[in-house]
């Protein structure tokens, strides 16, 4: 095993200790993590980072929340209408919704994400333009809505239509990529609970998105974790707009069923 | 403008210390990063905090780099009636921005 | 040490894989001469203060503090707060008017490396009091 570009991200893998850790990884035998063994990402945080998630006047989520409560009930677009125009007051008519996502849309023929549901409601229903990708303003209204299901199970549906966008998200996770050759499935599922340098390697479950990240210093989408985790180790990174990236939030979406909503959840 | 988050309890006690809890939607750019093209990204920050209490101070703080980014700011007041609390920000271009939160004594 | 600094600042968001910079930080003898400027002729002691910080870091980009000091509110002037380790030591000074309710203030900070963070209180008759915090800065793997 050569050395590691000096431009590596992860500069512990440098050198020597590299060799051993990646032909650790090479070496394991992947293992989806069965229901009762699902842990959100929450319990792997400090005691600090869930005491900042836990308080609704501590957590800095809530500054996007605020925001989305804003703009559910502002008039956009050529039709002038607002989200409440139609949907009426969040608490009630959002409840569980966010727990649903991503669902399969017919009319696309593909799975859909909720902020993309929200992109889609503002150009169809608003004639509005789209909002930037990862603005304040679309994570706001996601977390708004979001924090509609917090404390509800997570239930994304993977069958009928579904399957097959199932199947290759499912396949996404578990196949190979980038530079270091690595696949989703031999950290999340295989290395899940032990550690990389200080960090406990989560389960990576997207059960508190739009979530404050600590590493970010603000708030993100699940697709912008994904992004992460594959300019990590050194893959392209899919397009916003990407099927591949409805797949895999598919995927990862029935992986965590069962566990708590938390939007919008702090992490480190 | 910057977002704020203000709590305070519904209701205090005449007399009897309440926690204030405020959160603020800053970069707190430090002045010690650059950019992806190795830019130095200019030092942005909301430098000095004031609490008042219908006039009269609570407490002032000035903020230095090392505030975390979306500060959050938490003290305790102490008030003999109902009045207003009010929260000033100052930023580094000099932008100044008041925000209130009415105390209700029972 | 060398790698440790470097993880350390990886993880603070200080450092980004095209523009690695590595800001020079302060030193104790830097912040030692900035708390003589603050205490003047007053002795300062370690009793009174109680500074409350983790002492493992999950993340230096914001941590939670807590500084409390043991005296009436109404005898408190003002708290602050050095970290030796960052390229800016002085954190936040805090000054009590006469709304105060308690002596204690909270927010939140970055820590640019593992080092020690010291709070110092001064009251009304002019005497200076000072709790420190050993910890250490750890990471999170993987960078924006």
């Amino acid at each position: 095993m050569s050395r590691l570009p000096s431009w590596c991200p992860w500069p512990f893998l440098q050198g020597g200790p590299a060799s051993l850790v990646l032909a650790g990884l090479l070496a394991l035998t992947v293992a989806p993590a069965s229901a009762a063994d699902k842990r959100s990402g929450y319990q792997d945080a400090s005691p600090e980072t869930q005491a900042m998630q836990d308080d609704d006047a501590a957590n800095p989520g809530f500054l996007w929340v605020q925001q989305g409560e804003t703009l559910w009930s502002g008039r956009v677009g050529n039709a002038n209408r607002s989200c409440a125009d139609c949907h009426g007051a969040a608490p009630a008519t959002m409840r569980g919704v966010a727990a649903r996502y991503p669902m399969f849309d017919a009319r696309l023929g593909r799975p859909i994400t909720l902020p993309q549901r929200i992109q889609q409601c503002r150009v169809e229903r608003q004639g509005a333009a789209p909002l930037a990708s990862e603005s304040d303003a679309l994570l706001g209204l996601a977390a708004y809505v979001g924090l509609q299901s917090r404390g509800m199970p997570v239930q994304v549906a993977i069958d009928g239509p579904a399957q097959p966008s199932f199947e290759a998200g499912k396949a996404l996770f578990t196949t190979r990529q980038g530079q270091f050759n690595l696949s989703c499935a031999q950290c999340h599922d295989g290395l899940a609970g032990q550690r990389l340098a200080g960090s406990v390697i989560p389960q990576g479950q997207p059960n508190g998105y739009p979530e404050y990240r600590l590493e970010w210093q603000g708030m993100g989408s699940l697709e912008r974790r994904i992004r992460n985790c594959l300019v990590g180790v050194r893959a392209e990174p899919f397009a916003a707009d990407a099927p591949e990236l409805a797949d895999l939030e598919l995927y990862l979406g029935w992986r965590a069923n069962g566990l708590r909503v938390e939007t919008p959840a702090v992490r480190p | 403008m910057v977002r704020v988050l203000i709590s305070v309890p519904k209701r205090v006690k005449r007399g009897e210390a309440f926690d204030v809890k405020l959160l603020i939607s800053h970069p707190m750019e430090s002045g010690q990063r650059r950019d992806d093209m190795g830019q130095a990204i200019p030092r942005d920050i909301i430098n000095s905090f004031v609490c008042t209490f219908d006039g009269d101070e609570v407490l002032r703080a000035d903020l230095f780099p090392a505030i975390a980014a979306n500060p959050f700011l938490s003290f305790a007041v102490v008030v003999q009636e109902s009045g207003t609390l009010a929260m000033t920000f100052t930023d580094d271009h000099g932008a100044v921005q008041t925000e209130t939160a009415s105390v209700t004594v029972e | 040490m060398l790698r440790r600094r470097f993880l350390v600042l990886a993880g603070s968001g200080l450092l980004v894989p095209l523009a690695p910079i590595r800001p020079v930080n302060a030193t104790p003898a830097q912040v030692a001469a900035l708390i003589a400027e603050l205490v003047g002729d007053a002795q300062i002691r370690d009793e009174r203060v109680k500074l409350d910080l983790p002492v493992m870091v999950e993340n230096g980009n914001s941590v939670g503090m807590t500084v409390t000091v043991d005296a009436p509110v109404a005898d408190l002037r003002s708290i602050d707060v050095f970290a030796e380790g960052n390229p800016l030591p002085h954190v936040v000074r805090v000054r009590f008017g006469p709304h105060a309710g308690a002596p204690r203030f909270a927010t939140r900070i970055r820590l640019a490396t593992s080092q020690t963070v010291i709070a110092v209180a001064k009251l009304a008759d002019g005497s200076c009091w000072r709790d420190s915090v050993d910890l250490l800065v750890t990471l999170a793997a993987c960078i924006d």
